[in-house]
């Protein structure tokens, strides 16, 4: 535990660093801005913004996407309460009851209310967090090849089970990611695999982020320009110190229901097809369980505003967990932060924690700050966010557009890789309208490489013999629950036909 | 297109590309090399093959009507959304396309004014100010903090001078 709080301390440190602190704020304003449009969320500002982050040492660069997602988790609310329509999924639960209040004219208490409670979720999970990663790192330097490939096999199980989506379109996207991550030169035999036309694009394969930015960026733009025509209307918020007071009063009556639900957010944070929409969700209905009056909860009870966005803070700290001591992304934002890892010269896992010590403990300690300075840029600016929300959407939309364009430059500055970005996100918005999930294709592509490295080591060491993966216990253990995992739905069918 | 018909359009399009990509997998070795391990074919393949049995599920599950897109009866595109979404898209599709042959800076210009005037039937005020900002912006991050060249094309030599001030 000392040892734990050394390196906290030391951490701390790092992340307080002027140009660690400048990107805590930059993130965490650019992160509020981002999670309070319509339509964005934090994944499509780390996808878009990461390739700038190649200007800043890594630590920076982590830091200031760790502080976007952050922010992004505090801004959802900002369009769920004002406009009724949640800046991203996991802000949908805030809509419930922050858009009676909105209409009821108490915008600026449940906006205080989601702030506060952001605050605490935040709080707690970074403290699971720091109390759980370095056990976790520890445990998994036992890993060889087959405990790895099993954990990726677990990884995806997960999307099966839990994700709630179609599964055979879901094991489509599972799979055309992986195909994906083999295009260009063989990692083993270093020949050129599935270069279509002869292309010489394809000869340096496919960045995670030409999939990642035409998904969130062009695909997420063309599926909100669908939704909402370019039309909202805004609710006006009134702001005062006096009736910030007065709204910070109401903690008491969420005190308790967001710190359970900021815990059980955590824990489902750090499952991979989790993640902080059912955290929120979850969050929510335990809120409304164990409330005194349930009934109030859809019609502008402000514990069920807190209670989400408690869940959701909870669980992007909770997603973080899996991608910094397993390298096993926690969520599609988790799934491009781990991505961009490997871009800086970093090779994500338990050897974190010993290789490069300043990098993780930097970006825990920033965990704190940025908790706070979000806090403190939330209530501070709520009016200046909510302004930012009556920008035209036909000016947002060039604005990000071009970011996507300029962004899927910058890996490979080849303008072949800004055409699949493009293809990409036609080809995701015509899936996405037909219920295929998105998601699980870029932790895929991401994941692509390491799984099949770990596959083709452990076959090659046990000379073809695919028992390698049931033969030892820890990877063994991952399979079984892979396989319950995946046969979970059709459990779940068959009591439900049964009932 | 009904939401039905284009479920199956598409299911059809995932299953043909999923033989295409087991197809131009099977030209390297799927099976198993003596001392090195699967052929770099193999690992693409079978994931074709799973692609390609996820889209037969899918269009299993379209014939016998159990998902509510293979219900589903309702427009897959209105006339609306068809024009929203088309023309942003076909905006960046040109914006793409011209960057080939007048650079981006250029063709930034061109899709700023289309999208803002156009589109969005900004102001001209608005729509320069914002058709010039972004523009200097982008150059400003990108070449002249990230050290990344943006494609010029014959608008190259038009930046000499800027490049005169950068490297000086």
């Amino acid at each position: 535990m000392d040892t734990v709080l050394v390196l906290l301390g030391a951490g701390l440190l790092e992340a307080m660093q002027p140009i660690n602190l400048l990107m805590i704020f930059l993130g965490c304003t650019i992160g509020l801005l981002i999670g309070a449009m319509p339509g964005l969320g934090s994944v499509n500002g780390v996808a878009i913004l990461l390739p700038i982050t190649f200007l800043v040492p890594p630590t920076a660069a982590i830091i200031f996407l760790a502080a976007i997602y952050y922010g992004a988790m505090y801004g959802g609310a900002i369009s769920s309460i004002t406009l009724g329509i949640p800046g991203a999924s996991t802000a949908v639960a805030t809509v419930f009851d922050g858009r009676p209040l909105a209409q009821a004219g108490k915008a600026d208490r449940a906006l205080t209310a989601a702030a506060v409670a952001s605050f605490i979720g935040g709080t707690i999970s970074v403290v699971l967090f720091t109390l759980f990663a370095p056990p976790l790192a520890e445990f998994a330097l036992k890993f060889g090849p087959p405990e790895e490939f099993a954990l990726m096999v677990l990884a995806f199980a997960t999307f099966i089970g839990l994700g709630g989506d179609d599964i055979p379109k879901t094991i489509f996207s599972i799979l055309i990611g992986l195909v994906l991550a083999t295009i260009g030169l063989d990692i083993i035999s270093g020949k050129p695999r599935l270069i279509f036309g002869d292309i010489s694009g394809f000869l340096h394969g496919i960045n995670f982020l030409v999939l990642a930015i035409g998904i969130y960026g062009i695909g997420e733009m063309l599926w909100t320009l669908e939704q909402t025509q370019g039309k909202v209307t805004v609710h006006k918020v009134k702001m005062s110190f006096a009736r910030l007071f007065r709204n910070l009063q109401d903690v008491r009556h969420y005190i308790g229901t967001t710190s359970l639900g900021s815990a059980v957010g955590y824990f489902v944070g750090t499952l991979p097809a989790a993640g902080a929409t059912p955290a929120s969700l979850m969050s929510y209905g335990l809120a409304k369980t164990f409330s005194r009056d349930p009934d109030s909860f859809g019609k502008g009870n402000i514990a069920g505003v807190a209670a989400p966005e408690a869940g959701n803070n909870a669980a992007s700290t909770g997603s973080m967990l899996p991608m910094i001591t397993l390298g096993i992304p926690g969520s599609p934002t988790t799934a491009i932060l781990l991505g961009g890892m490997i871009i800086w010269g970093l090779r994500p896992g338990p050897l974190l924690f010993t290789e490069h010590p300043d990098f993780v403990w930097g970006l825990i300690g920033s965990l704190y700050i940025a908790n706070l300075v979000t806090l403190l840029l939330n209530l501070a600016f709520i009016p200046v966010f909510v302004k930012v929300l009556t920008m035209p959407f036909t000016i947002l939309a060039p604005v990000i557009f071009i970011l996507c364009v300029v962004g899927g430059f910058a890996p490979t500055q080849t303008m072949h890789d800004v055409w699949l970005m493009f293809l990409f996100g036609v080809a995701g918005y015509f899936l996405r309208k037909l219920n295929y999930p998105v998601a699980p294709a870029v932790l895929a592509i991401v994941l692509g490489p390491l799984a099949e490295r770990s596959l083709r080591q452990s076959l090659l060491a046990s000379q073809g013999d695919p028992l390698i993966f049931v033969e030892r216990p820890l990877s063994a253990t991952c399979i079984a629950i892979a396989v319950l995992l995946a046969c979970y739905p059709l459990v779940r069918k068959l009591r439900r036909r049964s009932a | 297109m009904t939401v039905r018909t284009a479920e199956l359009v598409m299911g059809i399009l995932t299953a043909l590309a999923s033989i295409g990509l087991m197809v131009k997998s099977a030209e390297l070795n799927i099976g198993w090399i003596e001392g090195r391990g699967p052929g770099s074919g193999a690992w693409p393949f079978w994931l074709s093959l799973g692609m390609l049995l996820a889209s037969v599920a899918t269009l299993v599950r379209w014939f016998l009507r159990v998902t509510p897109e293979s219900r589903s009866t309702e427009s897959y595109m209105t006339r609306d959304t068809a024009l929203a979404v088309g023309t942003s898209a076909a905006a960046i599709f040109f914006l793409l396309l011209a960057t080939h042959f007048i650079g981006l800076y250029a063709s930034l210009i061109l899709f700023l004014l289309f999208y803002l005037k156009f589109i969005g039937r900004h102001s001209w005020r608005l729509t320069g100010i914002l058709t010039i900002a972004i523009p200097v912006f982008i150059f400003c991050l990108f070449e002249w903090a990230l050290k990344i060249p943006l494609p010029k094309e014959f608008t190259e030599p038009l930046f000499y001078p800027v490049y005169d001030l950068m490297y000086s």
